[in-house]
């Protein structure tokens, strides 16, 4: 039997086969595959995210705007729900039976063993009213968590508000790290600083067993980051003179825009129609929310930025500006106000410098300047010199910040437009329109649209000679000043003696005898306002009344556009607005005299409609 | 040492002091064993068993306990943790060890029918009177002890195949012979399969390796090898493209052998129709046969991803928790998946998991190389016997650890079915330590009284 004993080679080489397929296999599992790591993470680790303490508001006075409430949301566990009585259970919450059986069905849809908020956003006297009785309903449960509180009744739309994260949103790479029902800023300026608002999360990671039970910190919390609270946002805006600016708003569409000239700050932001920061917080946000967004005056809508309307007469400025620094005319150029070329808002003097045509708002003075502007035989064609001309003075008007985004710090921002060569050419045909085409645009109608903000950028860059700050509403983030953009100075292209030059006639506008603007004139308090009218036609209904000035003319200390939809003349409608706003604003109140204004303005725009016999 | 022995009750010091009167005993008596016994498997077994240990008190281990359990807690607390009802079973086994050593060894050949005879009767009887647990009726109790008659099984079936194996004229090439040996090994586990215990059946199934050696014919090995690759293949692969591939090298075979055709004719023919057979026999014995839960461990094996949260759970937390391992592991205690419950029966037979997921694959080498190097040093005993008895007894004992060895293992990483049977030496548990010391000891008894039976021949 000896030749047996070789078999025991045979029976280590399997106990060996055996063994080395276990260590290759362990070392594919142990060292070379990662996933098993992962998965066991995925097990065991909790990840609790504390969310940051979000950042403050204040206004230009230091005035809290915006802070933070504890709310509660009422969570419900489906599963562990029993025999519910839910005729007792709305009456307790105050809420219509059918509106409890729809958000139970929804939390049931969505998990029957996660928490779902059923009722989000008591405030802490609600939770009291029925945090005694939630002990006879099991499965529900209340959650605390931060929300948003304002100390203002104004300024919604530049404000925004705050919601749980949208499903599209989450989509997003930039809101990766957001969970769902997670709240962050909507609209407004709660949106465009969420990132310096929102603060950094602190995230604990938690051991947890196989039964979800929690087992302590993760390598004695090593890895846990407590929660740094948002920055707190300084806006430029005055709570008062945004308040009175409403107030003399109401009841009106349209939009009013301040700025501080050598700054670009946004002093007032008005968007008419308002509504009160406070109905998109807190219980029944959402209900109220449907209400403005249904609201056919569509308070929603955030004119200042959003709304483009051709500018009309205060259009002329620009066109003005771009013509003396071009050199075709002089601030001494005489052009007869000839009703052939266009007719003109009313019989007056002849124009014979640029004060007078800017005084009357000549509608063919301003014609002519264009047309030496645009046609200056660039070419022999003339349907060629009209594009050249009309697409050189574009460029230039477009460095006014107009036809393009100015950058503040809001989205939602309109750009606007300038109507381009190409855009005539797409219209007409190629060299298939002239100067007779797009002459309307010299006097701030036809195709040209511009929007509340870019206007009040203009005036505010004709207040400083020629250069501007982009507009903006946060002067300081945190401690550490605005953000780096609006420090930066931008030149428009005209040298400041242009300006000089038709800033007297601008006040002539207001103070001067039988001005258009001269409801504006302060000239009683000894502050001078350059400023200029406009009536912009509409085919759909009354013309739009505008105002745009600033003050005081030789130092400015305010721009300020006026914008009221349907409001007929500007010169009765918003230039007394502006009016009593900049008074406000320099003086800190307003003439006794002209207390019968703030009376008479809020309300419908239809009283300024003066019905003019043709 | 801090700790007052008295709260611990009596049987600690039961356990000392009579550790001490046999250890003297053993001393006095006519040094038999001092130098011969195999200090390298003693050596081995020592290690295993404290590996083991740590093990077992890593699984069992609770952050929430206190951190100094043996001063603050009292023994019936104490008897809550498998570590320190392991630190009785270990206690307990190495008493076992000097009680094996005391026996004469020729004992083990003189009675090894009997035991053989004694055990059948307990196997018979045990589903009556064994309470049922874990769905199986296999564990007796005497008062706090539970002891399970399958694990013991074991040695004693290996004592008694050895004894025949070892008889005079016994050839295995002999039909008859062949099927009293048979009937010898395939008793036992039908009896435990009855009880329920499938897995602890299925070892019996080793004792081919130690046949092997002493002389079966390797066709038997070969068959049943290839038996396997085709219920495999029937399980993975469409069984008409077996029918197609067989069929193939049927005609291939055929046509090589042409010359001979007629006498090659009948057997190719006939093997094809019993692989054929077998091919599509695999659904009446996967369906009719397994039983449900069996059934599903295998198709979980097939298809580990299939139900993660149900079936599948076992494998692929246990998976995870070794695999999670790393290089170097966790650390001692340091293991989370085992500790948070994640891995079932985690201190008895998934005790591999907690190696692998605080050692990491250093840990799990190390494991390995220890049962390597057992395994091959109980060839190496079994080799070193004059007797057939205790040559095929050893092989027996290294076939058995090497069967453990391979499905416990296996199932944990997924290459195995999971079957519950216990890691030798490292899984929690009495009456498997035990069972596993008796195997080796008893070896080991013989091995040193092998030089005395060549004095006294």
């Amino acid at each position: 039997m000896q030749y047996l004993e070789g078999r025991k080679y045979v029976v280590q080489a399997v106990f060996l086969a055996v063994a080395l397929v276990f260590a290759t296999r362990l070392f594919y599992i142990q060292v070379l595959d990662g996933s098993y790591k992962l998965a066991a993470d995925r097990n065991t680790l909790q990840r609790l995210v504390q969310p940051p303490y979000r950042g403050l508001i204040y206004d230009r006075k230091g005035q809290i705007l915006v802070q933070n409430t504890p709310v509660y949301d009422l969570m419900v566990v489906p599963r562990e729900v029993k025999q519910l009585d839910t005729l007792r259970f709305s009456e307790l919450l105050q809420l219509p039976l059918d509106e409890v059986r729809a958000s139970l069905q929804a939390a049931r849809k969505f998990s029957r063993v996660k928490a779902s908020p059923l009722v989000q956003n008591l405030s802490t006297p609600e939770l009291a009213a029925i945090q005694d009785n939630l002990i006879d309903f099991p499965g529900f449960s209340v959650k605390a968590r931060m929300a948003r509180s304002y100390n203002t009744h104004s300024m919604a739309h530049a404000l925004g508000y705050v919601g749980s994260i949208t499903p599209k949103l989450l989509e997003r790479p930039q809101y990766s790290k957001y969970q769902p029902g997670e709240f962050l800023g909507i609209t407004g300026l709660e949106s465009y600083y969420e990132k310096q608002l929102m603060g950094r999360r602190g995230v604990q990671y938690r051991m947890v067993n196989v039964r979800g039970i929690e087992k302590g910190a993760f390598r004695g919390g090593e890895f846990d980051t407590l929660s740094v609270a948002g920055q707190d946002l300084h806006l430029s805006l005055d709570s008062d003179l945004q308040a009175y600016t409403e107030k003399l708003m109401a009841g009106k569409r349209g939009s009013v825009v301040a700025l501080d000239p050598k700054t670009g700050e946004i002093l007032v932001f008005v968007s008419a129609p308002m509504f009160d920061p406070e109905m998109l917080s807190g219980k029944g946000m959402g209900n109220r929310y449907m209400e403005l967004l249904n609201n056919p005056e569509q308070p929603l809508f955030n004119r200042p930025l959003m709304a483009t309307y051709p500018p009309g007469s205060t259009f002329k400025l620009v066109n003005e500006l771009v013509a003396l620094q071009a050199g075709v005319v002089t601030p001494q150029t005489g052009f007869a106000c000839n009703w052939k070329l266009v007719r003109c808002t009313h019989r007056h003097e002849t124009p014979t410098n640029v004060g007078i045509a800017i005084k009357q708002s000549c509608n063919p003075y301003f014609y002519q300047v264009m047309r030496a502007t645009v046609l200056r035989g660039r070419s022999s064609n003339r349907f060629e010199d009209a594009r050249l001309g009309l697409g050189e003075w574009r460029r230039k008007v477009m460095q006014f910040g107009l036809g393009e985004k100015l950058g503040v710090d809001m989205g939602q921002e309109k750009k606007g437009l300038i109507p381009s060569p190409e855009f005539y050419d797409k219209r007409n045909g190629h060299h298939r329109w002239t100067f007779r085409t797009v002459y309307s645009l010299s006097i701030g109608q036809g195709e040209i649209g511009i929007t509340g903000l870019q206007m009040a950028n203009v005036m505010a860059t004709i207040a400083n000679r020629g250069w501007y700050y982009t507009p903006h509403f946060v002067r300081s983030v945190g401690q550490s000043g605005p953000l780096p953009e609006y420090n930066v100075r931008h030149t428009v292209g005209v040298d400041p003696i242009h300006f000089e030059q038709i800033i007297p006639g601008m006040q002539s506008v207001v103070d001067g005898n039988g001005g258009t603007g001269s409801n504006a004139s302060l000239l009683d308090m000894g502050i001078s306002v350059a400023g200029k009218t406009g009536t912009v036609q509409n085919p759909h209904g009354e013309d739009h009344a505008t105002f745009a000035a600033f003050a005081p003319a030789q130092d400015p200390k305010i721009a300020i556009v006026v914008f009221i939809e349907n409001g007929g003349f500007g010169g009765n409608s918003a230039a007394p607005l502006a009016a009593l706003v900049m008074e406000k604003y320099l003086r800190g109140q307003v003439a006794p005299w002209r207390h019968r204004w703030e009376e008479w303005l809020p309300g419908s725009a239809d009283r300024f409609i003066v019905r003019r016999r043709h | 040492m801090n700790y007052d022995w008295a709260d611990a009750g009596g049987t600690a010091q039961f356990i000392l002091h009579t550790s001490y009167f046999i250890l003297h005993e053993v001393n006095s008596s006519p040094a038999r064993y001092n130098r011969s016994i195999d200090w390298v498997t003693v050596l081995l077994y020592l290690l295993m068993v404290g590996v083991g240990w740590l093990n077992v008190y890593a699984a069992s281990y609770s952050p929430d306990a206190p951190e100094n359990p043996l001063g603050s807690l009292g023994f019936a607390q104490l008897m809550g943790y498998d570590w320190f009802k392991q630190i009785i079973w270990i206690g307990t086994a190495l008493l076992l060890v000097l009680v094996l050593l005391v026996i004469d060894p020729k004992a083990y050949d003189t009675f090894a029918f009997g035991l053989y005879g004694v055990m059948i009767v307990l196997l018979i009887v045990t589903p009556f009177i064994a309470r049922p647990i874990g769905g199986s009726r296999s564990w007796l109790e005497l008062g706090p002890v539970r002891l399970q008659p399958a694990e013991f099984a074991k040695f004693i079936t290996a004592l008694a195949v050895s004894r025949y194996l070892a008889t005079i004229n016994m050839r295995q090439q002999n039909f008859r012979d062949q099927l009293v040996l048979a009937g010898l090994t395939l008793l036992p586990p039908l009896l435990i399969i009855a009880a329920n215990e499938t897995g602890q059946a299925l070892v019996f199934g080793a004792f081919l390796l130690a046949y092997f050696r002493e002389g079966m014919s390797p066709l038997i090995l070969l068959i049943l090898a290839a038996g396997g690759v085709i219920l495999l293949l029937a399980l993975l692969v469409p069984k008409l493209w077996l029918v197609l591939a067989f069929t193939i090298i049927l005609v291939i075979v055929l046509v090589a052998n042409r010359r001979a055709l007629r006498h090659h004719l009948p057997v190719s023919v006939g093997v094809w129709a019993v692989v054929i057979g077998m091919v599509f026999g695999v659904d009446f014995f996967f369906n009719s046969v397994l039983q449900d839960h069996q059934r599903k461990r295998i198709e979980i094996l097939l298809n580990p991803s299939a139900d993660p949260l149900g079936v599948g759970w076992n494998v692929t937390q246990s998976k995870i928790a070794i695999g999670s391992g790393g290089l170097a592991g966790k650390g001692f205690l340091q293991g989370t998946q085992t500790k948070f419950d994640f891995v079932p029966a985690q201190s008895t037979d998934f005790i591999f998991c907690t190696v692998g997921e605080e050692w990491g694959w250093a840990g799990t080498m190390v494991t390995i190389i220890l049962f390597m190097a057992l395994l091959m040093r109980v060839v190496y005993v079994a080799e070193r016997q004059k007797s057939v008895f205790g040559r095929t007894y050893g092989y027996c004992v290294a076939s058995i650890i090497f069967f453990h060895f391979c499905v416990n293992i296996g199932m944990t990483i997924g290459l195995a079915p999971v079957v519950g049977i216990p890691l030798p030496f490292f899984s929690y548990g009495g009456s498997s330590l035990w069972s596993f010391t008796t195997l080796l000891f008893i070896l080991l008894a013989i091995d040193a009284a092998r030089k005395q039976d060549l004095e006294r021949h």
